[in-house]
């Protein structure tokens, strides 16, 4: 390790010496590849120890390339033989934690804008850089990935300078993976990003930032020290909260946790309170000494609001207080995540709840199954809709089962504004999936000689299902969605209904408009007859927009299921093979008589156009008969 | 056969009958569809070759034999002994001879007890049979699979329908009991190939016939063929019907059914098969051969191949790649899949005294009323659609037990 290691001791580091910056990128545009280098330069992680993407601590941010929740680490950087502390606090790039990263921004001065030299800016990383400059950060833009090839440095150099109104010159060129330029890059965060202005001398005022459930150490609250001075074992006050307590540890993360004697104003850290109730510590909170207190705490954030919800039940219903407990645990650090409990008739007790997006659903529910081993059922996500009847009465629906019976006046669905950066050539592409999903076109702007920006109001249910994933197979992976809530509209909305043996299985049914209600029912009818086993008697599967059924499938009965043979070797197979049918059952939702399968229940989640001409053929004789 | 009080599996009968499985893992060729524990090379290496193989087995079964003995399991004289394989037959006629007397010799062999040998209608001939015949066997199991050529033929096989009518004329002759496998189900066969072949198969005027759906493993060349798309994918409701139709023919020609794939003129059933799903005791011998001592509560299973298993019995080493522990719920497990698979069907009383609790009424009700089985002096016998879907109904009893 440098000898230069560790002269800034936490606590008593003058705010001069501090910087504090955040990496905006899209994903897979190399931002913890840039991070790791950056560790690595600074010496604290040795070259033996460096894995790839250190900070990527979750399995699933491993394993999918992402981060979701932000890391802060405290790096040391000497420039001219004067060592600065650097406080790099890593954020998602995911559309559906933008407002992670908006907490992220408040705690820093600072923002390295990165883009992948090959790929160029996209929408996501625009609108994070927006978000960036309306909190007066300084940014300092970055191409990464220079020495691939297929690299483009010059055009996308102009298409940075072009959006941030600065010399193409100004835009650094680094590669993450042979760490050139990294080390000019620290050198320009010291030179470019403002020190830290917190008053030292001023009670403790310290903003929680993010707040992570450690199983070891339990829960672990990341702080950015604004004014005066926090010390160890010193007791704390949460001033919205209004709770007092004695924090077990303070510390800073450089890069494992590492426990200080204080943590002084503009310098980045975490603190562990000890306490185990989920609910109190509040990100957007603000920190102050018990004994000295602050008047006024920091302005906080707006909690961020759910876009899409979707019902979670244990397979086990045996499992609903442990699924409780698991999502009580994840909202510490989650707080977008809502839920509240609901019950289904086909899937017994669960819950509903609020995600931010697909992805954001997607993660929970596979960090409730692999940290606290749940097996569970999740219903296909829908988003929040106004009825008004007939009678004048108002429901407001975030599960399709509420949608009332009866004469309908009015549905108003929310609606986003959605930006898309494409290269030219797919406009026509996108123009058409955009209309397929009800958008409505507004302006469109050309970043760059070959790339456009396109502006569309949509409704978000049409967003939250495939919407991504059909516009990135459609420009062969160029286009980039970005999208905000935009108000609402009213649309002719219906509810189609899923009926298995006669019988509504609630969690099936969706809202969906009413040109759609035809393709959507022969669809789903089709998929479940895939994925339901045959059993022993003959399965009917409708679709019904209220009374009247728009589709119609059957799963022949099973006619056949025994071994051939069964002689000495047999039996213990025999014996074996049941077992592993037992255990496969275990994971079957009965619905009635009838054993459905999980992958059922995410069935409707994929809504892939129709292209076998028995699909189509279907859905043509379907909409003439109504 | 002497008096013994022990607490046996399924049947609780004052003795239990013992059987001896050879297991003869030699080929000419392998079989496109088939997974068994069988061999083209005529050296397997580690001194199992074809002409060492009769010494090896014999070593193996005085190692058996002192095993039973040092866990005090005294067997009686064999009930029954099954050459199976592989391809039995493809030893020399006097290397089975050899291997049954020295069963006789160590445990000796019950008077009038069936033995059998599977063959290929390939690999015998009248001098073959008469030998087999002079050295104590006295029932033949002919692998015929089907009579239509193109079906054969997916099944690479290469006798003709010719072979099979003159063996089983000949061990007729002779005086040896002939058996046939059938196979149904095969990618290209229709339903009036398979008409063609059940008749073929009554035409040979024998007593006893097993048919079985052709089971489909992955790990094999039609396993692989099928995957890729170059033979039709089997079909359950294709396989219902032929099943239907063979039982059918079998039953008008007074074949009757006894176990699901397996059909007989009274009397004349596979008592070592039996023996099987009355959960005997049986010593299984050769590579990968399955044993089974009800006292011990064990299953046993030999090592799978040749060579390792050579090497095992070189050093005087019983030569199990494993076993298991037979406790009270897979004893329930085995109850219930042996039994349901019967005409004598399972044993009500039997079953819920060793699952300590009644079958719930409502359960047997269901199974009645969804005509899957019938109920007769105490035992639950599976209908032919009960025989079909004899999985749903084994995993029915079970679940309504609480297993």
């Amino acid at each position: 390790m440098p000898n230069n290691m560790a002269h800034n001791q936490p606590g008593s580091t003058d705010q001069s010496l501090i910087r504090n910056f955040c990496i905006i990128a899209h994903i897979d545009h190399g931002k913890s590849t840039v991070a790791d280098r950056i560790l690595q330069l600074s010496g604290i992680v040795e070259q033996r120890e460096m894995r790839d993407r250190f900070l990527d601590r979750m399995d699933i941010e491993q394993e999918r390339g992402i981060t979701i929740k932000s890391q802060a680490v405290r790096v040391p950087w000497v420039v001219d033989g004067t060592e600065y502390t650097l406080g790099m606090i890593d954020t998602p790039g995911h559309v559906d934690f933008s407002y992670e990263v908006s907490r992220s921004l408040a705690a820093c001065e600072g923002a390295v804008l990165l883009v992948d030299a090959t790929q160029g800016i996209e929408a996501q990383t625009l609108s994070n850089l927006y978000m960036a400059m309306d909190n007066d950060l300084a940014i300092i833009p970055v191409l990464n990935k220079i020495d691939l090839p297929s690299a483009e440095p010059d055009k996308h150099a102009d298409e940075i300078a072009g959006l941030l109104g600065i010399d193409a010159s100004e835009v650094l060129r680094v590669s993450g993976k042979t760490g050139e330029g990294v080390d000019e890059l620290l050198n320009r965060i010291v030179a470019e990003i403002p020190a830290p202005t917190g008053i030292s001398e001023d009670p403790a005022r310290a903003l929680i930032f993010d707040s992570v459930y450690d199983s070891y150490r339990g829960i672990v609250t990341y702080i950015r020290m604004v004014d005066g001075e926090l010390k160890n074992r010193q007791k704390i006050r949460m001033m919205g909260l209004g709770t007092v307590h004695d924090p077990i540890e303070l510390g800073v993360i450089s890069p494992e946790m590492q426990p200080t004697k204080a943590l002084g104003a503009g310098e980045v850290g975490y603190i562990i309170t000890g306490v185990k109730d989920v609910s109190q510590s509040k990100v957007g909170d603000t920190i102050t000494a018990e004994s000295a207190s602050a008047q006024q705490p920091l302005p906080g954030y707006r909690d961020p609001q759910p876009m899409v919800y979707a019902g979670l039940f244990p397979i086990d219903n045996a499992q609903f207080p442990d699924l409780r407990d698991a999502l009580d645990k994840l909202k510490l650090n989650d707080a977008a995540l809502v839920y509240e409990p609901e019950t289904s008739v086909a899937l017994g007790f669960g819950f509903r709840c609020g995600f931010l997006g697909l992805l954001h659903m997607e993660i929970v529910s596979e960090r409730l199954r692999r940290e606290f081993g749940l097996d569970l059922i999740s219903t296909a996500p829908s988003v929040t809709y106004d009825v008004t009847m007939e009678d004048r009465s108002e429901h407001h629906v975030t599960n399709p089962s509420e949608f009332p019976e009866g004469k309908v006046r009015s549905v108003t669905e929310p609606m986003v504004a959605a930006d898309i950066i494409l290269p030219k050539e797919f406009i026509g592409a996108v123009m058409e999936l955009c209309q397929d999903h009800r958008g409505n076109m507004g302006t469109m702007e050309y970043i760059s000689p070959e790339r456009v920006e396109m502006h569309y109001t949509m409704p978000l249910a049409e967003i939250v299902f495939d919407f991504f994933d059909q516009l990135k197979s459609r420009t062969k992976g160029y286009a980039s969605l970005d999208y905000h809530e935009s108000g609402e509209q009213t649309a002719d909305l219906v509810k189609v209904d899923i009926l298995i043996q006669g019988e509504t299985v609630d969690a099936f049914s969706a809202i969906v408009h009413r040109d759609k209600a035809y393709s959507y029912g022969v669809m789903m009818t089709k998929k479940l007859r895939e994925l339901i086993p045959r059993q022993q008697f003959e399965i009917p599967i409708q679709a019904a927009i209220g009374s009247r059924i728009i589709a119609r499938e059957t799963i022949r009965a099973l006619r056949k299921d025994v071994l051939a043979k069964c002689y000495g070797g047999d039996i213990t197979r025999k014996r074996k093979l049941l077992e592993k049918q037992k255990a496969g059952k275990k994971r079957m939702k009965m619905l009635g008589h009838v054993e459905v399968p999980q992958e059922a229940f995410i069935a409707a989640l994929s809504t892939d156009e129709p292209t076998d001409r028995d699909t189509k053929d279907k859905i043509r004789a379907a909409q003439k008969a109504n | 056969m002497e008096e013994k009080s022990l607490s046996y599996g399924v049947e609780q009968k004052k003795s239990t009958p013992y059987e001896v499985y050879v297991h003869v893992p030699f080929c000419l060729r392998r079989c496109g569809y088939c997974d068994f524990n069988t061999y083209t090379a005529v050296d397997l290496g580690g001194g199992v070759s074809r002409t060492s193989y009769a010494d090896i087995v014999i070593r193996e079964m005085n190692i058996v034999k002192r095993w039973q003995e040092e866990h005090n399991i005294l067997e009686p004289p064999a009930h029954t002994v099954f050459f199976g394989g592989g391809t039995p037959t493809i030893l020399p006629a006097h290397d089975l001879v050899r291997i049954l007397h020295a069963i006789d010799q160590l445990w000796g062999i019950e008077q009038g007890a069936e033995i059998t040998t599977e063959a290929n209608p390939d690999t015998v001939d009248a001098d073959y049979l008469k030998e087999i015949y002079d050295g104590g066997f006295n029932r033949v199991s002919f692998g015929m699979q089907s009579a239509v050529p193109h079906v054969l033929k997916t099944l690479d096989r290469t006798h003709d329908q010719e072979n099979v009518i003159s063996n089983i004329d000949v061990a007729k002759r002779i005086g040896l009991r002939s058996s046939i496998d059938l196979i149904y189900g095969t990618p290209g066969e229709s339903l009036v190939d398979w008409k063609t072949s059940v008749r073929a198969a009554l035409n040979l005027d024998i007593d006893h016939i097993s048919a079985y759906a052709l089971s489909l493993e992955p790990n094999t060349k039609m396993g692989r063929m099928i995957a890729a798309g170059k033979l039709e994918q089997p079909d359950d409701d294709d396989e219902a019907v032929k099943y239907e139709i063979a039982d059918d023919m079998f039953e008008s020609s007074g074949l009757s059914w006894y176990e699901v794939s397996n059909w007989s003129t009274p009397g004349n059933e596979s008592q070592h098969n039996l023996g099987y799903w009355h959960n005997v005791d049986w010593a299984g011998l050769g590579p990968g051969a399955h044993s089974h001592y009800n006292k011990a509560k064990i299953r046993s299973w030999d090592i799978a191949h040749p060579k390792m298993w050579g090497n095992s019995i070189q050093n005087d080493e019983i030569p199990w790649a494993d076993s298991e522990h037979i406790d009270d719920q897979m004893n329930i497990e085995e109850m219930a899949i042996l039994g349901l698979r019967l005409r004598d069907g399972l044993n009500i009383e039997q079953f819920e005294r060793a699952a300590g609790m009644k079958i719930p009424e409502v359960t047997l009700d269901e199974l009645l009323r969804e005509g899957l089985a019938t109920l007769s002096h105490g035992h639950l016998i599976a209908t032919r659609r009960g025989r079909l879907l004899n999985d749903s109904m084994i995993s029915q009893i079970l679940s309504a037990v609480g297993i």
